[in-house]
Formats: C-alpha cells, structure tokens, sequence
C-alpha cells in the first residue's frame, strides 16, 4: 500500500481538478444528448462521482477528513435517489409505454 | 384712515362672496344693497385717506406711505410682500374707482332689474372693483400683476355674461386672450426688473432707476415689454380688436370697465413707472406714435359705425391713444388727467347709452333711433353734456386736460400736434353725429318700439346726473396757468413725477402760443358740430343700411379697416392649423402610436417568450448548462 | 504517478463510450468499468473505506438496480430513441464550453493546490469512522431516516393500484 501511496504522491491537485471537470462534463453532455430517461440517470449518476472524486481529492491533499464525510453521505443520498427516481421511471412507463423524455411534454405552454 | 387702507379692498371682497355664494337665495333688493353698499363704504374710507394725503400735500410733504399686509413670497433672493401704497396716484385712482364705480353700481340696479343673473352681475362688478384696488393699491409689480390678471378675468367673465350667447362667449375669449399677449410682456418685464434691481418694489426701484444713464438698453427693452402689456390692457394697436367687440356685455360693463377704470391700468402702470420712461426716449417716441396712430384709426372707424355701444367704443380708443401720446410726450399728468376727465364723460356717454338700449326695448342700432330728446328728456341732456365735454368744447373738463396733452405734443414735435388736431376734429363730428342720429330729428323705429319708449328709472338717472356735474366741473381740477388756475392736479401729483421731471425738464410754453392753441381747437371742434349738425339735422342724413353700395374710403372704415380679417388670417388660421396637425399627427399618430405600440410590444414579447416554454424537459437542462456557462464566463471575464 | 494518468485515461475512456453506447445494456456495462476505476481512484488517495463504499453501492447495488429496469422495461438497441443531429451537436458544443469556462474559473481562482500529497491516514477505516461519530453523528443518524423515507417512497410508487389494475 505504502509503494502505491508513494507513487501518488507526486500528482498536483490541479490535474485532480482537471480530470474531475472533465468526467463532469462528459456526464453533461451524455444528459443533454440522449433521450432514454434511464440514460439520462446514469449521466447524472456519473456526474455526481465525479464530485465525489474531487471531494476525496481535497480531503486527501489537505488532510480534512469532512471531504470523505461528505462523499460518503453523498453516496446516501444518491442511492435514495436512484430508488425513488427508477421508481418514478416505472411508473411513467406503466402510464405511457415509452422511456423517452421527449414524449413527457405535457408542462408545455 | 390710511392704517385702514386694507379696508378698501376687503369690502368689495366680501360683496363678492356674499352675493356670490348667495345668488339664488337673497332677494334682489339686499343684492342691491350689498353690492352697492360696500363699494359705497369703500368709497367713503377712500375719501378719508385722500384727505389725509391732500392735507399732507398741502403742507409740502410727499405724501408716500407703504402699509405692509403680510409677507408672501420667501424665496432665495426673491422676498416679496403683500403691501399697499398710498400716495397722490393712487389716492385718486382710489376715488375714480370707488366713486364711479358706486354710480355704476347704483345705475346697474335699475339696468339689471329684469335680468336673471342679477345677484352674479353684482358678484362680478364687486369682484372687479375688488382687483381694480388691488392694482392701484399696489405697493410692488407683483400685487399690480395680481390686480392686473384678476381685471382681465373679471372683464372676461363680464363680457360673457350673458353667455349662452355663442357670440357673445366667443367676444369675451378674445379680450381675454388679447390681454393674455400682454401680460406675457408685463411677465417678462417684471422679471427683467428683478433681475436688473433685485426688488420688485416700487420704493426700491425707482431711486435705483433714477441714477441710471439716459437710454440704458435694460431699461429700453423693459419698458418696451411694459408697453406692450400696456396695449393689451389699454387696447392700443395692435392689440384693440376686442374692445369693440366686448360690447357684447352688458352696458354698465362697458361704462366701468371700458371705459372709466380697467382701460386706464395700462396708463396707471406707465405713470407709476414714470422714471423708468423718461430714462428710455426711444420708447416715449414709440409709445407716441402708437397712441397717435391708435388715436387716428379708431377716430376714422368711429365715422361710419351705427351701433352705439360700437361709436363709444372706438371712440375709448380713440381716446385712449391721446392718453399714451399724452405719456409719450412727457405729459405725465396731462394724461393722468385725461383719465380722470375721461372717466367720467365716457362713463357718462356709456350710461346714457344704455338708457337710450333700455328706452328702445334692447334696440342699439341708431338709424332706427331719432328724435328721442322728447322722450328722454334727462338722458339727453346729459349725454348732451358729455359729447359737449369729449369733443374739447370749453369750458367743460374735456377741453382742459385734452388741450394740456396737445400742448405739450405742440412743444414735443408740431407734427404730433397737427395729427391730435386732426383727431380731435374727427372726434367731434362722431360724437354729434351720435347725438343728433340719435335725439334729433323724427323717430324711425317701429311702432311697438315707440311704444316702449320712456325715461329711466331714478336709480338710473341719477347717477347721470351725478356723472354731468363731474364732466362739467372737472377741468376745475387742473386749470393752467394760462389761463389763471394754479394747476391742481399737476402740483398735487407732483412728488409721484418729480424724478421724471427732473430728468427731462419741464416744458415751458409762452402764454400766447397756448392761447392760439387753445383758441384754434376750441373753435375747430365747434365747426365739426355745426358740419354734423347741418349733416344730420338740417339735411336729415341717415346712414346708408348695412349691403348699400360705398366708396372704398367709407368701406374701409366701415369695415373696421380689415384688423380683424387680418389677424385671422395671419395668427387664428395657423395657429388653427398647428393645433390640427398636432392633434392627428403628433398626438395620435406618434403619441399614441409609442404608448400602444409599448404596450403591443410587451404583448408581442409574451408571445415570443411563451415557445421557450416547451415542454421539453431536454431543452431545459440545455438551457440551465447554458446559464451555468454564461455564468462562470461573466464571472471570468470580470475577474 | 503514471498509475494515475492511466487509469484516467482509463476513466475517460469508459465514460464516453457510456454516454455514446447505442444500447442501453452496453451502457450500463461501461458506467459500472467506469466506477471500477473510480474505486482504483480512490485507493490511490488512501481513502479505503470509500473505495470500499464506492465498490458495495455503487457498482454492487445502484449498477444492479439500474440493470433490473432496464430488463424490465425490455429495451434493447432497437427500441432505443434517437435524438436529431442537430440536438447532438448543440450538447457537444454546450458541453465543450461548459469544460472551457470551468478550467478558466479555475484558473482565475488561482487554486495553487499542494504539488504532492503527504501521506495521510485519514481515509482509513478507523480514523473515518472516529471523525463519522464525532462531528457528523447527526447528519448520520438523519441520513438513515433518508433512506427510509427514500425506501418507502420507492416503494409506494411503483406499487401496483389495486384499484386502477
């Protein structure tokens, strides 16, 4: 473990930022291009790791524990989420027969 | 008495609201009352302080009293007072006014005995005398502009006071339009004046003038702007058009405002501000040529006219002008005593008048009058007096005070002498025309007309009678050395004009160029009455009916020399036309077009925002990263 | 330090064959490699107890849920909608500058983080769960009232109405 760590340790936080910006973005992009709601999740999903990695990030480099704290009741709380909101998905495809979001456009004006 | 100066003006004010607010409840015999009581009140203390500033006279004293009221404006540098002042000026203006205006009070009673509007007749003549105080008890420009104003209003609501009359309405919108052109000049004076003199008050102004130089283009363009309010009040070219036409009101309208009191605030305002004149020649001379020119052409429409409110009402124009020539020579009280003299045989001539209108059953036109000495026996004598008097004929007070104003344009220029004698001969032979179309000759009105015909109640004839005394004694008040008197008025009115006096010397002519002078009009002014008499009488002339055939001379003076069609033409039609375009293109097209057309854009923006609202919950989060983007952007580029 | 940049690489590649994955099943399959190497992440900043979370939950039960609605639901490559070139292209371009904006605030913060990172024991179990029960023992208790209110929400939702059958 101690060899691992000690590879680490020469990494800047910035290249942290970085790849952590990147992985949120992607997760942007993957909601703004798909149409399958469930898909949609994921990408959101995937958005929320990426914080958790910089949070850990942080916490590491500056010897906080809060920051993993934190990730760990992030990941709490994006498991309830997922449960209520495939749930919600369930219900919606019971009531319209399809998972895509463009079909749920009842809210227009 | 003079503490009690403030008493003059509220009694007419209390007149007003009383009659004015009880006007459909008090009977008409305590309207009567009230109306003339007050003004009579007011005449009786007005005796009392011109006593007491003619007892101080006599003892050599100037005689000048300011009696603060209140302060009323505190503004910055801008302090001005409600106060009146009492000197020689304004305590005869006093008299005129109370006195003549209690005659005319008294005369209307009997006038507008069977007029509905009787109590609002009495509310508006105590309303006038009211501001007519005010203007000549006032101690800065600013009371005298309130003065000022509030004449021109009561004038118009007088005129129009027997307004649904769509005519009659619209005579009384031209005087009041007529006299706003002037008060837009005495505005703009007054505010040169404070600019210039840092007070509006009269007893700050005038010392300070008087160590101004001769010709100072402040003073010029001042008294310029003064004039012209001057000939808006005082109807002089060219602004006279609506005298004429406000005989549309009633006649003891016509006695007092037109003829005796507000007509003269203009020459009141000239003779307060004597000094700034006499420092800016230019405008005397200017002030001259209008009065003589004014003086000419209203003599030269008088001829042809057959009203006989309209004959009277050029003839006060006419007259008028003599007063500003009087002004513009330097005759300071020549033409103060025009005034007085004027005051009373044109009210005369007014009331006389509307007793002959009363006679023939509201008939005004005089070829459908004649031979009315037999049936109005007292009217004719008076109005006799008082043609006598206005046509300068010695020894009645016409001929003095005219005679001193042409004496002194005899002195200034001979050719203003010669253009006053020539009015004046035309002066005469309309106003013997008058009378003799009029009492001469036979009857030629209808019969039921000559049914009508009788003589005036008391309360009418009396103040006649009163009236003829006056013209007659008048000239007493200010007899020239010439011919024996010591000049009365001139000594009285002396501290008032003495810086004037000072500054442009005093004109001296040798007795016998004054009686040649005298001599001359006197006895021209008898020609003129013996050619109308052989005219009107001998003859029998009668004038011509209105679409008879004319020379183009007679039609341009019966036409009124087309004055009126031609501010129609230059000033009413454009001014017409403004106001259309105005209307249709500014106020409809641009106006509302910018209110709608906001209000169609907020729509039109709702419309446009309603699509973002899509329904498509993918083009939400699209916009929400874009705001995020436009976020972090704005927060970077402002560092 | 090259593990680092490796597994990156590793990361990124993995999360764009997710969002660009035609069938959902493929999709799901590369988030879960994904998460592996956020795992791997993890261990390399010491932080063992949330490389142990992150395995459990994430890929072990969340993955696992999304799976079973995705075969419940039936979708395959098939079924799956498409979303219009254009749309594709504006979420490119928003994405790319979502990135861009990010690194330039970034950079005007001025975040001059450490160069290297000490070693440190604060991700171990032990030490995390002291810190857990010490200063964050209310929001711990209350995030177990979550996930029960989370449980029976899900659970009343896609119950079948007996009613409406």
């Amino acid at each position: 473990m101690e060899t691992v760590v000690q590879q680490i340790q020469g990494v800047p936080l910035n290249h942290y930022i970085l790849f952590c910006s990147l992985i949120f973005t992607i997760g942007v992009v993957g909601v703004l291009i798909r149409r399958n709601v469930i898909i949609i999740m994921m990408s959101v999903e995937l958005m929320l790791n990426s914080v958790n990695l910089l949070l850990a990030a942080f916490s590491a480099y500056s010897g906080d524990p809060s920051g993993q704290v934190f990730v760990f009741f992030i990941m709490a709380l994006a498991a309830a989420e997922v449960a209520v909101g495939l749930a919600i998905i369930v219900m919606v495809y019971r009531n319209t027969r399809s998972v895509d979001i463009n079909a749920l456009n009842r809210l227009r004006g | 008495m003079i503490d009690l100066i403030w008493v003059i003006p509220l009694l007419p004010l209390i007149g007003f609201l009383v009659n004015g607010l009880g006007r459909n409840v008090l009977p008409k015999a305590l309207v009567g009352i009230i109306g003339c009581g007050v003004v009579l009140a007011a005449f009786l203390v007005s005796c009392g302080v011109f006593g007491q500033v003619y007892a101080l006279r006599q003892a050599g004293e100037p005689a000048a009293f300011t009696q603060p009221i209140f302060d009323w404006i505190r503004a910055g540098g801008l302090k001005v007072a409600f106060s009146f002042l009492v000197d020689p000026l304004s305590a005869v203006m006093l008299l005129i006014v109370t006195g003549i205006g209690f005659l005319i009070h008294v005369y209307s009673i009997g006038y507008m005995q069977h007029d509905k509007g009787f109590a609002r007749f009495f509310a508006y003549l105590n309303l006038f005398i009211f501001f007519m105080l005010l203007l000549v008890l006032g101690s800065n420009y600013i009371v005298m502009f309130i003065g000022w104003e509030g004449v021109g209003l009561c004038s118009y609501l007088l005129i129009g006071f027997w307004f649904k009359n769509s005519a009659y309405a619209g005579a009384a919108k031209k005087a009041f339009v007529m006299n706003r052109i002037g008060d837009l000049g005495f505005l703009i004076a007054v505010f040169l004046i404070f600019s210039t003199f840092g007070t509006l008050e009269f007893a700050g102004i005038f010392p300070q003038a008087a160590n101004m130089a001769m010709g100072d283009t402040t003073l010029l363009l001042i008294t310029l702007l003064l004039f012209v309010a001057a000939t808006g009040k005082s109807a002089q070219i060219p602004l006279f058009t609506w005298l004429p036409d406000a005989m549309a009101g009633p006649t003891p309208v016509s006695a007092l405002i037109h003829a005796a009191t507000m007509v003269t605030a203009g020459i009141y305002m000239i003779a307060r501000s004597n000094i700034l004149f006499t420092l800016s020649p230019i405008t005397l001379q200017v002030v001259a040529a209008v009065g003589i020119c004014t003086a000419l052409l209203a003599a030269a429409i008088a001829i042809t006219q057959n009203d006989i409110k309209k004959v009277l009402a050029y003839s006060t124009v006419s007259q008028l002008g003599y007063m500003f020539l009087g002004l513009g020579v330097g005759a300071f009280t020549g033409a103060f005593f025009h005034v007085i003299t004027h005051a009373f045989f044109k009210a005369l001539l007014f009331l006389g008048a509307g007793s002959v209108i009363h006679a023939m059953s509201d008939e005004q036109d005089m070829r459908s009058m004649g031979g009315l000495r037999k049936h109005l026996p007292v009217t004719y004598f008076t109005m006799l007096i008082g043609t006598v008097a206005i046509a300068g004929i010695p020894p009645l007070s016409g001929f003095f005070s005219k005679d001193e104003i042409l004496a002194h344009a005899f002195a200034h220029s001979k050719g203003l002498w010669v253009l006053g004698f020539i009015g004046a001969l035309f002066t005469a032979f309309y106003m013997f025309r008058m009378l003799f179309l009029t009492f001469f000759g036979s009857f030629r009105g209808s019969a039921e007309q000559k049914g009508h015909l009788h003589e005036s109640p008391v309360t009418m004839t009396v103040p006649l009678v009163v009236l003829a005394i006056l013209a007659v004694l008048g000239g007493l008040l200010n007899v020239p050395s010439a011919l024996g008197g010591n000049h009365a008025l001139a000594n009285f009115l002396a501290p008032v004009f003495a810086d004037s006096a000072a500054k442009a010397g005093t004109v001296h002519l040798d007795h016998t160029t004054e009686y040649v002078l005298m001599g001359v009009s006197a006895l021209a002014a008898l020609m003129m009455a013996f050619v109308a008499y052989r005219s009107y009488v001998v003859k029998g002339v009668v004038p011509a009916v209105d679409t008879a055939p004319r020379g183009w001379l007679s039609r341009l003076s019966y036409r009124k020399f087309y004055v009126d069609e031609l501010y129609d033409a230059l000033v009413v039609r454009p001014l017409n036309l403004l106001s259309v375009f105005l209307y249709r293109t500014v106020d409809r097209k641009a106006l509302d077009g910018i209110v709608n057309g906001l209000g169609g854009a907020a729509g039109e923006s709702g419309k446009g925002l309603r699509l973002l609202q899509s329904g498509n919950v993918g083009f939400y989060i699209f916009m929400m990263v874009i705001a995020v983007v436009a976020l972090l952007a704005y927060g970077i580029v402002n560092g | 330090m090259s593990v680092f940049y490796f597994v990156a690489f590793l990361s990124i590649f993995f999360a764009l064959m997710t969002i660009f994955a035609k069938s959902p099943v493929h999709s799901v399959l590369y988030l879960v490699i994904t998460f592996f190497t956020f795992t791997v992440h993890y261990i390399l900043l010491n932080a063992q107890f949330l490389a142990i979370v992150n395995f459990i939950v994430y890929m072990g039960a969340i993955m696992v849920l999304f799976l079973f609605v995705l075969m419940l639901l039936n979708l395959n490559k098939d079924t799956e909608p498409l979303k219009s070139n254009l749309v594709k292209v504006m979420g490119a371009i928003a994405g790319m500058c979502l990135l861009i904006t990010l690194a330039g605030s970034f950079r005007i913060l001025e975040i001059g983080g450490p160069d290297h990172m000490e070693p440190t024991e604060i991700g171990l179990v032990g030490n995390l769960g002291k810190v857990l029960f010490s200063e964050f023992l209310l929001p711990f208790e209350i995030s177990s009232i979550l996930l029960l209110t989370a449980m029976v929400g899900a659970v009343l939702l896609a119950k079948n109405d007996p009613k409406n059958a």
